[in-house]
């Protein structure tokens, strides 16, 4: 760990002056990935702005809107009443991840920006795009039975990067449409949850559209009638403290047997959170039924690809949606 | 956990607590990273990134004037150490033992090998400075893939310079058993790179208190060997080295060695004039301690249809260094384990671009009882037959490999305790035939064994003016509770309450005794302190004796009873007699004793091994291939059980690294750099409070009278041994599918359809 200088911003607008305009500042807030990164020497920030003691902290609700604040902690989220009773996907996805002790320490905007665990990105000995632009993937042809089919660039080559985004949170909330508000020098701007996070393309070390200095306020989630048939389905070899193998979030609004409204979102498959939008067209105005789910995990998984160590997944896959959506819909 | 486990336990109330248990919780017992010393700098190693090669050049420039830096040590300016030589670093294969020599010549034998060592004020700024040190290598070609290396693998070299050794070729009966089976099975397991990893990272702090005497705080597990080998590598006598390892947060034998980074860091501390500080970051625990070696072996096993095992052949293929053998007992358990007249066996070794192996609880045997024990299953399958009838038609009444009678074996009854209390008689025969709440049910079973091990030891006891009790011997604890269990050898004796009762130990300075491994600690040091309790008891009785009051004039031990520090005379149960008053009327401060115990002649005449077996209960998912074991019986046949309260406990530490290993647990390395990937816990899995369930411990608890005074056996191996058989027997059962090489995960278990 390189020296670094550490400084408490006295309000918002000066945390976001000095990352803005200061290359090697970063944000802090539980610390719970960035520290980890500091030790391996993958961050090398010369300045932490510290934001734990911004007011971004509350959970509240308003207009049908639920506001969470970047600050809230990972585990008061999942204990607050009202995300209890109208996102209970939220709190399953919040304490499938990481461990008690975590929880109590990582915020929810940290949690978004949580990077890859793909050990190549975790190990400055290799070679990786994600962690330096250009200088090739070792997980392409090395283990990477960890890693993506999906949102794979077209050609797979040395510029590419078939690592995951770890997050289980992220995967509920690209599965509840939910909007990310963040600040920056500009001002205040709202980015749509699958607007947020990025495909690798050309710039797989950007994990997100943010832009230098922005800094989340919170995240937004509309009161939608998803609440009542919903699942996180998390697949682990190890049965708590492990990231997702694969994870599925999948929300439904069914009405006499009938699938009016249906939100299914995928974890540990893609760069990003990874949207069924296919198959969610498929679901509305259908039974809930076994052959429908069946058919929806097989269209999802038409443009999956997979690799030496992950050829599994394209099996697991479609399980794992199927179960979800049974699950979900309350006929195990 | 604790809440979900049970044993018999004849005798609760004789069940010590942990006697250091209050200072463990309470963060007041101190481990090797933290003796306080004034001016302590802190050492950070730097490790190769190449597997193989060698150093170019060390750029240190930057890293020199970093604040803080007190030195960086490498090949390039090691003023030398003395024991080393002037001989090159050991030639190819060296016997096992011999020390790898660090900051020695600048070639690279592995990926992780120290190479540098920076000293600072600080952690922090070590740490820094560390980072700016900038290394080029000249890269050679490696080898680190077994599988594409196994046709290399022979006999190792001082098994073939040694006809004795266990690990030639053996073969017993005819091999044509084999072809006359009615029923054969030929399969290949493989167990993947483990690695120990416990709570607390390996530790050292280095003080020269002269230039003729050192101490060093270590986390190992024999304070006697470690003081010895250092003596030796730096041609010191023997007394003027000190070490000390108090307090262990676990080891699993990743502390059996003086690794090379101790050496290092005692190299440091004498060219910085000042104790040096080093703690291991777990990154470098995968490359620094050793590990369980990749290992394949190929079992072919004959049966008649009656279910009698007619032949059985046994290979394994372990892997080592470029630079040091490491064997370990992989096949040897399948010479004893079962009544079958022709057995073979082969052992291999295969050298790769890698650091050398150690042992990892229960080495060997939990690695050859792996395949073993799956072996059996899978000959009780095609049979047709209950696996637990299988093992009871082939058992051992004596042992076929050396045509001795056992010392003890309780092992039928142990099946018995173990399948009643798991309810193993409502086993369906037939795997995937199992269900609950859409779960695949699967039980499994698996036999252990561990051979006997028992080393001269000593013991020092003392009874005070006071009437406590101190007890001392150069013993470990890393984590069975070694000082619990002598205490409770200690107070049977002398009847004194626990309380009163000090054991010393981890302290290079107390009477000899073996470092703690090989389950060795209870049959050897415990000998030691019942003999020498024994002895003080009487030398206390003869010292009641001579006193003028009568009721002890004839010194019967056997007619004196102790209770709380006084003599009673079964003649006067009313009248005692205390250590305090005894004592105190030949005017004595204290009264001491230090008596030694070992092996006799017992060990030419009986087979000594301890026994048991695992009855394991999996559900597997259809969908998600997820594993999660849900109950799991275990009975054990070691002797006398000590103290049944950390038996217990060191049983269902045993099943949890077990689980792990069937489960979970493999050093994955990417072989285009020879370097492992999988070096911290996010990616290295060893099993969370969530993956253990219900864990039901039995034990036979009766003494083995021909093994040593106390009838006790040793339980740290044993309690690992089958474990992961167990578990994969009881996933086949639930899903009809075998894997053959551990971990068994969601990947392999999707890669066909379950």
């Amino acid at each position: 760990m390189r020296p670094y200088q550490y400084y408490r911003p006295r309000n918002l607008k000066e945390a976001i002056d000095i990352v803005s305009s200061e290359e090697s500042a970063r944000f802090i807030a539980g610390g719970t990935n960035l520290v980890d990164l500091m030790k391996r020497g993958i961050a090398i920030p010369e300045k932490l702005v510290d934001i734990n003691h911004l007011p971004l902290k509350k959970i509240e609700q308003k207009a049908g809107i639920l506001r969470i604040g970047a600050l809230a902690l990972n585990s008061e989220v999942a204990e607050n009443k009202i995300v209890k009773a109208k996102y209970p996907l939220l709190v399953q996805a919040l304490n499938a991840g990481a461990s008690g002790q975590i929880r109590n320490m990582a915020t929810v905007g940290g949690n978004l920006l949580q990077r890859t665990r793909c050990t190549y990105f975790y190990d400055t000995a290799f070679a990786c795009n994600k962690r330096k632009n250009d200088t090739g993937c070792s997980a392409l042809g090395g283990i990477n039975n960890m890693h993506a089919i999906f949102g794979l660039n077209e050609k797979q080559n040395e510029d590419s990067c078939i690592a995951v985004n770890p997050s289980d949170l992220n995967v509920a909330l690209a599965a509840l449409d939910a909007v990310i508000l963040v600040m920056g020098m500009k001002g205040e701007r709202r980015i749509a949850f699958k607007d947020f996070h990025r495909l690798p393309g050309e710039r797989p070390d950007l994990d997100t559209n943010l832009e230098r200095g922005e800094l989340i306020l919170g995240v937004e989630l509309s009161m939608e009638n998803l609440s009542k048939h919903s699942h996180y389905l998390k697949v682990r070899d190890r049965a708590a403290y492990a990231f997702a193998i694969v994870s599925a979030a999948v929300a439904l609004d069914i009405d006499q047997g009938t699938i009016k409204a249906a939100r299914l979102a995928l974890g540990g498959v893609a760069h990003k959170p990874w949207r069924l939008y296919e198959g969610e067209k498929m679901l509305v105005g259908q039974p809930v039924s076994d052959s429908v789910f069946k058919q929806v995990a097989e269209i999802s998984m038409l443009d999956a690809r997979s690799f030496e160590h992950n050829a599994f997944k394209m099996k697991l896959v479609p399980n794992v949606i199927v179960e979800a959506l049974k699950i979900a819909a309350g006929r195990p | 956990m604790t809440d979900k486990s049970q044993s018999t336990n004849p005798e609760p109330d004789l069940s010590f607590d942990r006697v250091d248990g209050h200072v463990k919780v309470t963060g007041a017992a101190t481990y090797s990273a933290e003796y306080p010393f004034d001016h302590l700098a802190h050492a950070v190693l730097i490790t190769s990134t190449i597997a193989k090669g060698k150093i170019t050049s060390i750029e240190t420039k930057l890293a020199g004037q970093a604040p803080g830096v007190l030195a960086v040590v490498s090949h390039l300016n090691n003023p030398g150490i003395p024991g080393y030589g002037i001989a090159k670093q050991p030639a190819e294969r060296a016997p096992m033992g011999t020390a790898f020599r660090i900051f020695y010549d600048g070639l690279i034998y592995f990926d992780g090998q120290p190479v540098a060592m920076v000293v600072a004020e600080t952690f922090e700024q070590a740490v820094h400075a560390a980072s700016l040190v900038h290394i080029d290598y000249e890269v050679e070609v490696h080898q680190t893939n077994f599988e594409a290396n196994l046709p290399k693998a022979t006999i190792a070299p001082s098994v073939q310079k040694n006809k004795n050794s266990p690990f030639q070729d053996y073969d017993r009966g005819n091999a044509e058993a084999m072809t006359n089976a009615d029923v054969k099975i030929n399969a290949t397991y493989i167990i993947p790179t483990q690695h120990h990893q416990p709570l607390e990272p390996h530790a050292i702090i280095a003080v020269w208190e002269a230039d003729d005497r050192l101490t060093v705080y270590d986390k190992n597990q024999g304070v006697k060997s470690a003081q010895g080998n250092l003596a030796q590598i730096f041609k010191l006598p023997r007394e003027n080295v000190k070490v000390i390892s108090k307090f262990i947060g676990g080891a699993f034998g990743s502390g059996i060695r003086v690794w090379p980074h101790t050496i290092a860091t005692v190299l440091a501390a004498k060219i910085v004039k000042r104790p040096v500080k080093l703690v291991l970051g777990r990154e470098l625990m995968f490359t620094s301690v050793g590990y369980r070696p990749y290992t394949v072996q190929k079992i072919e096993i004959g049966a008649t249809k009656e279910g009698k095992l007619s032949a059985i052949t046994h290979e394994g293929t372990g892997q080592t260094s470029a630079y040091e053998e490491h064997l370990e007992r992989t096949i040897l358990a399948t010479r004893a384990m079962y009544a079958c007249p022709n057995v073979s066996t082969r052992y291999r070794l295969l050298n790769l671009d890698v650091n050398t192996p150690t042992w990892m609880r229960g080495p060997g045997d939990a690695t050859g009882m792996f395949a073993l024990e799956s072996a059996l299953d899978e000959v009780a399958f095609a049979l047709q037959l209950d696996p637990l009838e299988l093992r009871l038609r082939n058992h051992a009444d004596s042992d076929p490999e050396r045509n001795l009678q056992w010392s003890a074996k309780s092992l039928k009854e142990c099946y018995e305790m173990g399948a009643q209390k798991f309810g193993w008689k409502n086993r369906s025969l037939q795997p995937r035939s199992m269900k609950l709440g859409g779960m695949l049910v699967g039980y499994g079973m698996a036999s252990s064994l561990y051979g006997f091990h028992r080393h001269p030891s000593k013991a020092k006891a003392i009874i005070l003016a006071n009437g406590s009790v101190v007890v001392q011997s150069a013993t470990m604890d890393i984590g069975p509770g070694t000082g619990t269990a002598m205490t409770r050898i200690a107070a049977k004796i002398l009847g004194v309450q626990a309380k009163k009762i000090r054991f010393d130990l981890g302290d290079s300075s107390l009477p000899d005794a073996p470092g703690q491994n090989g389950s060795s600690t209870i049959p050897s040091v415990g000998s030691a302190v019942h003999v020498a309790c024994e002895s003080l008891k009487n030398k206390i009785i003869a010292l009641a004796a001579s006193m003028p009051d009568g009721d002890f004039s004839k010194p019967d031990p056997s007619e004196i009873s102790i209770k709380n520090g006084v003599l009673y005379a079964s003649s006067n149960a009313e009248k005692g007699l205390s250590y305090v008053d005894i004592l105190k009327f030949h005017n004595l401060p204290q009264l001491e004793v230090t008596e030694e115990s070992k092996s006799g002649p017992e060990r030419d005449q009986f087979s000594m091994y301890s026994f048991g077996c695992h009855f394991v209960e999996v559900h597997v998912s259809p969908v998600t291939s997820e594993v999660r074991v849900k109950r799991v019986v275990t009975c054990a046949d070691v002797g006398k059980i000590i103290n049944y309260k950390t038996a217990r406990s060191q049983s269902i530490g045993g099943i949890v690294g077990g689980i792990g290993m069937a489960l979970m647990e493999a050093s994955v390395m990417d072989h285009r750099r020879g370097r492992y990937l999988t070096r911290d816990f996010a990616s290295y899995h060893i099993p969370v409070h969530a993956d253990i369930p219900q864990i039901d411990v039995l034990y036979i608890d009766k003494p083995d009278v021909h093994v040593n005074p106390i009838g006790s056996k040793g339980l740290g191996e044993i309690a690992i041994v089958g474990v992961a058989a167990a578990v994969a027997n009881a996933v086949f059962h639930a899903t009809g599918k075998r894997v053959r090489e551990l971990p068994i995960t969601v990947s392999k278990l999707t890669d066909d359809e379950i």
